[in-house]
């Protein structure tokens, strides 16, 4: 292989051939890019299921898509299917035969209460309850509603539906699944092992019970009245994460095999960085290391200095804990170089979309790049003393930006970092 | 590039039979096969193979980590630590903060009873949406949800046994495990990781679980039998609480810090594809073409019992490996652990390598083994969906 398809380490440059992105402010990177640079929020009252005595009522659910049912599993394979068809379209594949493996970022599934509550109705004999449940499932083969809710489902479906070779895995590093879902495409082709690999993440998991697990975590923001301007990352009143909805695709190939078939580059995915905390099931070390380490590692993967990173895409969550988290540990890395840094987080507008948000916010990275405009963090009215950073403040901002960092930390010490670019060289 | 090769260092086992590789040969190594420890009244009419007496605290030797796990986690963590034990890697800071680990998980358990309560009252409910509303906010513990996400096995073994080179959990029944181990691998053979603590853990005793495979009609009822017995009347799964990791070593690592390998992983392969007798036996016949295991090979297999996809996996191997071909289904013994069902089997033909012999017949039906086996080709083919086989052979 020639040197200019290899990186600083002699690995396969890795770049990005097709996107696709579905959030609750649309389906598609078009509608998608219009109102995140109008700065526009996706947050809505709840629709989807009754409110009544709940904390929070609040969601980015994505209500347009057409579902075979309104449950998770339904809910997220629908949008994986629209992005991975967007991104495959893009890159110029049809819908059969991609030559490469596919990556899910795969949300929680399992069977959820209208399953329960449909399987209490088929008549079966004895109490309510599980063996009642079972006795049904006895009478009756139930095979759709197993295929939905079996962990690996979503992933056989896209990569049967495409044409991905081989076991399409599924994977969960929790709200960094998006982010690892490209580590793994990544990795594979500098293995050498494929040319190409499809990376999807997808979450649509706001059901009443999914809602009301993380209210119990105290990790959501119960500032309901006025929805879209209830994600606030850096602001001093910011209380909590908006639960979100969403699914994002990228095309992954070696510069060289895209470059063969002539593809339209979109951008590179540099380096990315990795590291576990052992402090908590919840939160980050006090010292911040892991998520510095992550970083550092991201950057040295890239080959790239501190200088270059023109932009920050944040994790940001608005909780008081991560937002006030990132910045210590970016401060650590840039020193007073960051608060000059732009950093926004896309949060403030389409909220957390969880398992997804990784993939999501790249997508919403390499056309950040490639449009020369700056999504803001939008709600920011009320600036947080203890964090000075430029985030890009309620307005898009037209500026030139080669080189990304994008973060995502999840529960379970999972931090994983991002070094995104446009240019091959 | 040339690959690094890949050694197993490290076992972890824990199944009804008890704990540790060393114990698992014992009962399971000897010339005859023990009787399976199976339950079959609690979760009637399915039988699992319950978890022997833990005493959690041997891995897990803060009571605040054990109380923040179900079992599922708790198997998981436990059962890891056994494998850093077993590959002289506990409590070694160095090694264990770059370690890397990789889980292969399912979801965690749900508070039954409040399941059960809640039903109880639907019933007699027509605003059953509001009924939940009024009910989980107050009767769902907030710890549970942290016992319930997929990737909080793999948080509870980085806070409990400090392994944080990096942390990845891959999901799908069966493939989940195959994905792991063959991940695993792969990232050694190519320089990316030197030492990976890799595999599962199930907790078969949650009727949610049973309740699951029943809707796809993959459940055997009533008197347990062997795998391939259970062929004659239909077919079926009975499943096992067991955990199984193992450690993945590149050769040089584990040479340079003086590690006694039990065996080399020398390929892995993994596929996808329709269920359909025909192409199913073409996909693995393909799997197989890539490992080129030589005839007579040994097969631990993680055959599931369920038809007719087992009796396909059978007659593919005796094609392929000849009729007298020892093949030893271990659900027959420990149950199927679903996500730890590769993991196992790797584990269990690593044991078998180290110990220079094979396992008894686990049923009448299965050939007896014949002298030392160099060379384990490990199945493990999805209930549902996911196929994979990997080849662990002596160093």
């Amino acid at each position: 292989m020639s040197g200019k398809y290899m990186d600083h380490k002699g690995r396969p440059v890795v770049v990005v051939t097709g996107m696709g992105a579905v959030t609750s402010l649309g389906l598609g990177k078009k509608d998608n890019w219009a109102a995140l640079t109008a700065g526009k929020s996706g947050i809505h009252h709840i629709k989807r299921f009754p409110t009544d005595r709940l904390n929070t009522t609040i969601a980015g659910t994505v209500d347009f898509m057409d579902t075979e049912e309104i449950s998770a599993p339904a809910i997220s394979y629908a949008m994986a299917d629209a992005t991975a068809e967007e991104a495959l379209a893009e890159a110029g594949f049809g819908r059969s035969g991609f030559p490469g493996p596919l990556y899910f970022a795969a949300p929680p599934v399992e069977l959820e209460w209208m399953h329960r509550f449909t399987l209490m109705g088929e008549g079966a004999q004895g109490e309510p309850g599980y063996q009642q449940l079972q006795a049904a499932a006895r009478a009756n083969k139930h095979e759709r509603m197993h295929e939905l809710i079996q962990l690996g489902t979503i992933a056989y479906r896209i990569a049967e539906k495409y044409g991905a070779r081989g076991l399409p895995i599924s994977l969960s590093t929790a709200c960094a699944s998006g982010a690892t879902a490209l580590q793994q495409g990544v990795e594979a082709i500098r293995r050498g092992e494929t040319d190409a690999a499809l990376c999807v993440a997808s979450d649509g998991s706001v059901t009443a019970e999914g809602l009301i697990r993380f209210s119990l975590l105290s990790a959501l923001t119960a500032q309901n009245d006025k929805p879209e301007k209830a994600s606030k990352p850096f602001s001093k009143d910011r209380d909590g994460f908006v639960m979100s909805e969403g699914s994002a695709a990228l095309v992954l190939e070696s510069l060289e095999h895209a470059t063969a078939r002539g593809a339209k580059i979109l951008g590179v995915v540099r380096g990315v960085g990795e590291k576990a905390d052992s402090f908590h099931r919840t939160r980050s070390s006090p010292d911040g290391k892991p998520v510095i380490t992550a970083i550092r590692l991201g950057l040295e993967d890239a080959g790239v200095e501190l200088g270059d990173i023109g932009y920050i895409n944040a994790h940001g969550t608005s909780t008081p804990e991560n937002d006030r988290m990132e910045y210590n540990a970016l401060h650590h890395v840039f020193g007073d170089a960051i608060h000059s840094i732009p950093i926004s987080s896309n949060k403030s507008m389409i909220g957390h979309t969880l398992t997804a948000g990784g993939a999501v916010e790249a997508v919403i990275s390499f056309m950040t790049m490639r449009e020369g405009v700056i999504p803001p963090t939008i709600n920011y009215d009320n600036p947080d003393p203890d964090i000075p950073l430029d985030v890009v403040p309620n307005k898009s901002r037209q500026a030139q930006v080669s080189t990304v960092l994008s973060n995502s930390f999840g529960f379970g010490g999972q931090n994983a970092c991002l070094v995104l670019g446009i240019d091959v060289r | 590039m040339e690959k690094r090769e890949v050694w197993i260092t490290g076992v972890g086992l824990v199944s009804c039979f008890g704990e540790g590789a060393e114990h698992h040969w014992e009962v399971l190594g000897g010339n005859t096969a023990p009787a399976p420890v199976i339950d079959s009244t609690r979760f009637a009419p399915y039988s699992v193979h319950p978890l022997p007496e833990m005493d959690w605290s041997k891995q897990i030797p803060r009571r605040g980590d054990q109380r923040q796990m179900e079992n599922w986690q708790r198997l998981g963590t436990y059962t890891a630590g056994l494998a850093l034990d077993n590959a002289g890697l506990k409590d070694n800071e160095n090694m264990v903060f770059t370690m890397d680990l990789v889980v292969a998980a399912g979801g965690g358990e749900r508070d039954i009873s409040v399941d059960n309560s809640i039903m109880q009252d639907a019933a007699s409910r027509n605003d059953r949406e509001m009924l939940l509303n009024e009910r989980l906010p107050s009767d769902l513990r907030p710890t549970l949800f942290l016992a319930q996400l997929s990737n909080l096995m793999a948080g509870n073994i980085s806070i409990v046994h400090k392994v944080t080179g990096s942390s990845r959990t891959y999901m799908g029944e069966e493939s989940a495990g195959i994905t792991s181990i063959e991940n695993a691998m792969r990232r050694i053979q190519a320089g990316q990781s030197t030492h990976v603590l890799v595999g599962g853990a199930f907790n078969a005793e949650r009727p949610d679980l049973l309740l699951s495979t029943e809707l796809g009609h993959y459940s055997w009822h009533g008197a347990p039998e062997a795998i391939a017995a259970r062929q004659a009347s239909g077919g079926g799964m009975i499943t096992g609480s067991a955990g199984a990791f193992v450690v993945l070593e590149e050769a040089e690592h584990a040479r340079a810090r003086g590690a006694k390998p039990y065996a080399k992983l020398s390929g892995v392969v993994s596929d996808l594809g329709k269920r359909d007798e025909a192409s199913t036996r073409q996909r693995l016949n393909r799997m197989l073409d890539k490992l080129e295991p030589k005839s007579g090979t040994a097969v631990v297999s993680g055959a599931t019992g369920c038809s007719p996809i087992t009796g396909i996996e059978f007659d593919v191997l005796e094609a392929r490996l000849g009729k007298d071909v020892a093949i030893r289904a271990f659900s027959t013994m420990i149950g199927n652990p679903v996500e730890a069902n590769f993991p196992a089997g790797i584990a269990l033909a690593a044991m078998a390598i180290a110990n220079g012999s094979f396992y008894p017949q686990f049923e009448s039906a299965e050939k007896p083994a014949k002298g030392k086996p160099d060379s384990i080709l490990v199945s493990s083919i999805g209930h549902y969906r996911g196929e994979g086989f990997g080849l662990v052979e002596k160093i």
